[in-house]
């Protein structure tokens, strides 16, 4: 237990860069992976940009990044990482590497979400005199901002989990913390308390997703 | 003038798979719409129906031939001019398509925020409407806590926002029960009364041509097989197809399936009587038999009603001596159409 008391300050700082590294990084991803999955859905066939050679370019970029392990996925985004950030390691990097990771887990989510949307809504918003634009903004993502606000609440989890194996690999936060001060030091009871906070944090989170979708959804 | 006029469209889809050929959706249609019309369009599915009003408001684009809205052909406007022209044409949906995000009122509102209306005016406008379809108390209301007739409300009072000249329904009351039906098709009607509005109704069903069309044109494969004055075709359909639309609603000719019925429980010649409004009354073909001393019963089909006119196919066992059954029949037969079972 006293070494618990004795490393309250580090925990609480770990778990600040946790919060830091995940919600910049879900911040990216976020914006990224709805850009990329709107890009998706729009040129699907039958979209309502529907570009066949654009799809297929954006179809196979996905499917050959997303699938990659995330401990291989920071080394191998290394080479787009250090000119950026000019630096392969840290908080800043890990950052980079997770939220290029989390837009084409998101990207995915975005498309199946939209796909489900009627094509019938989509029709009425035409028919109405609304240019594609408007439909996608005002008719598209409000029709599937529940199952949307879901599909984040469970990307978030995803975010959580990078973010602590980016902290074995060089970056802050939860991860390093239970490696250095519980794994290495033969201390179980510290490894758990970090396990104990991300368990908080992903309950908060996933409680305030499923509230909201459930207000959006009405039900 | 017409308020719209097809000449010569077709539309094709490529193929969707290897396998099958190019879809000629729209086989070289030619139409004309005239404005306050109810217009009618009929036809099974996969006819072309959906596809054929679908090039009224340019939600699809013809593969050639031109579409006239209000004069203007709408196959040359830029992106732009056809939102203009959406503004022009409403149209409701089978699955009435209603934004389940937005409540009524907003649903309502939509046409009138993408049309640039000041909001003060959209709220007065929006209330008028609701009041319009019998919906006043229901403007905060989500499509989902409403039924069938009411959502299908919405989606008219939502294609009526921006004052629209023409409005285009598919199959809007396939999905509905026959009292709601009903009631919408009661709508529709007020809509084209009362707001001079032109209604281009494509159905399935011949009850729906035949409670608020003027004219019908009825549709297979792609091509319009026949059209005309409802009247006209439900009393004489020429074409095969359009026979038998007319037969769900109407109890025409027996075919020889039923008069083979009516031999196993009437004596005597089965003869039909059609009967169209203007042509000689029932009463005397009635007076005519009996003064030939030949006994009839009624024993198949009924009168219908047009839009006021009335047209019908009686069928009659007749009984008596042959060569005066025949003598009569040859009188009658100079005045209307009379058909004997074979
Ligand atoms: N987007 C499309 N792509 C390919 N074929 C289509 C498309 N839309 C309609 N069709 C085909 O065109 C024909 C007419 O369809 P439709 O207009 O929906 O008929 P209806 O409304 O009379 O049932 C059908 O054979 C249908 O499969
Ligand atoms: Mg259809």
């Amino acid at each position: 237990m006293e070494q618990i008391i004795d490393l309250l300050p580090t925990l609480l700082e770990a778990t600040g860069e946790t919060l830091y590294l995940v919600s910049i990084s879900l911040v990216f991803g976020g914006v990224g992976g709805l850009i990329l999955g709107l890009a998706l859905y729009v040129t699907r066939r039958g979209g309502i940009y529907a570009n066949r050679s654009v799809f297929t370019v954006l179809n196979v970029i996905v499917n050959f990044f997303r699938p990659i392990p995330f401990i291989i996925f920071i080394p191998a985004m290394q080479p787009l990482i250090r000119p950026v950030i000019g630096t392969g390691i840290g908080n800043n990097a890990m950052i980079m590497a997770i939220s290029l990771a989390a837009i084409f887990g998101i990207s995915r989510i975005v498309e199946q979400n939209l796909v489900t949307v009627p094509h019938g809504v989509l029709e009425a918003s035409r028919a109405s005199g609304a240019s594609r634009l408007r439909t996608i903004w005002s008719v598209v993502l409000p029709e599937a901002l529940g199952p949307l606000i879901l599909g984040y609440t469970f990307i978030f989890v995803a975010i959580v989990e990078m973010s602590a194996l980016a902290g074995y690999l060089g970056g802050g936060g939860l991860g390093s913390f239970a490696i250095q001060w519980g794994f290495r030091q033969f201390e179980p009871v510290v490894t758990w308390s970090a396990v104990v906070v991300i368990v908080i944090i992903v309950q908060i989170v996933q409680y305030l997703g499923n509230t909201l979708a459930r207000k959006v959804l009405r039900r | 003038m017409s308020i719209v006029s097809l000449t010569d469209v077709t539309k094709s889809y490529p193929a969707t798979d290897r396998s099958g050929g190019v879809v000629h959706a729209i086989d070289n249609v030619s139409l004309d719409i005239e404005q306050g019309e109810v217009f009618g369009i009929i036809g099974y599915s996969g006819a072309g129906k959906s596809t054929l009003v679908r090039l009224v408001n340019a939600l699809e684009p013809v593969t050639s031939g031109t579409v006239e809205v209000d004069g203007t052909d709408i196959t040359r406007l830029s992106e732009r001019r056809l939102r203009e022209m959406r503004l022009e044409v409403g149209m409701i949906f089978q699955q009435f398509n209603l934004f389940s995000s937005k409540t009524v009122a907003k649903n309502i509102a939509y046409p009138l925020v993408v049309a640039g209306v000041p909001r003060a005016e959209r709220v007065r406008r929006v209330a008028e409407l609701l009041d319009f379809v019998g919906l006043a108390d229901k403007g905060r209301s989500y499509p989902d806590q409403l039924s069938g007739g009411q959502k299908q409300r919405v989606g008219i009072a939502r294609a009526l926002a921006s004052n629209p000249r023409i409005l285009l329904a598919d199959e809007a009351t396939s999905a509905l029960d026959p009292e709601t039906t009903h009631e919408v098709l009661g709508l529709l009607d007020r809509v084209n009364r009362e707001l001079g509005i032109t209604i281009i109704v494509i159905t399935h069903e011949m009850d729906v041509i035949q409670s608020i069309a003027t004219r019908v044109a009825v549709m297979e494969k792609g091509r319009i097989i026949e059209q005309g004055n409802v009247f006209d075709v439900f009393s004489d359909p020429q074409h095969p197809a359009s026979r038998r639309f007319v037969s769900t609603v109407v109890k025409g000719i027996p075919d020889a399936a039923e008069v083979t019925a009516l031999r196993s429980r009437h004596t005597g010649r089965i003869v039909t009587f059609s009967f169209r409004d203007g042509d000689r009354s029932q009463a005397d073909v009635f007076v005519e038999l009996a003064r030939a001393q030949v006994g009839f019963e009624l024993v198949y089909g009924g009168i219908n009603d047009i839009r006021g006119q009335a047209f019908g196919h009686l069928t009659l066992a007749l009984r008596g001596d042959d060569s005066a059954i025949d003598e009569v029949l040859r009188t009658i037969g100079q005045t209307i159409a009379v058909t004997e079972a074979a």
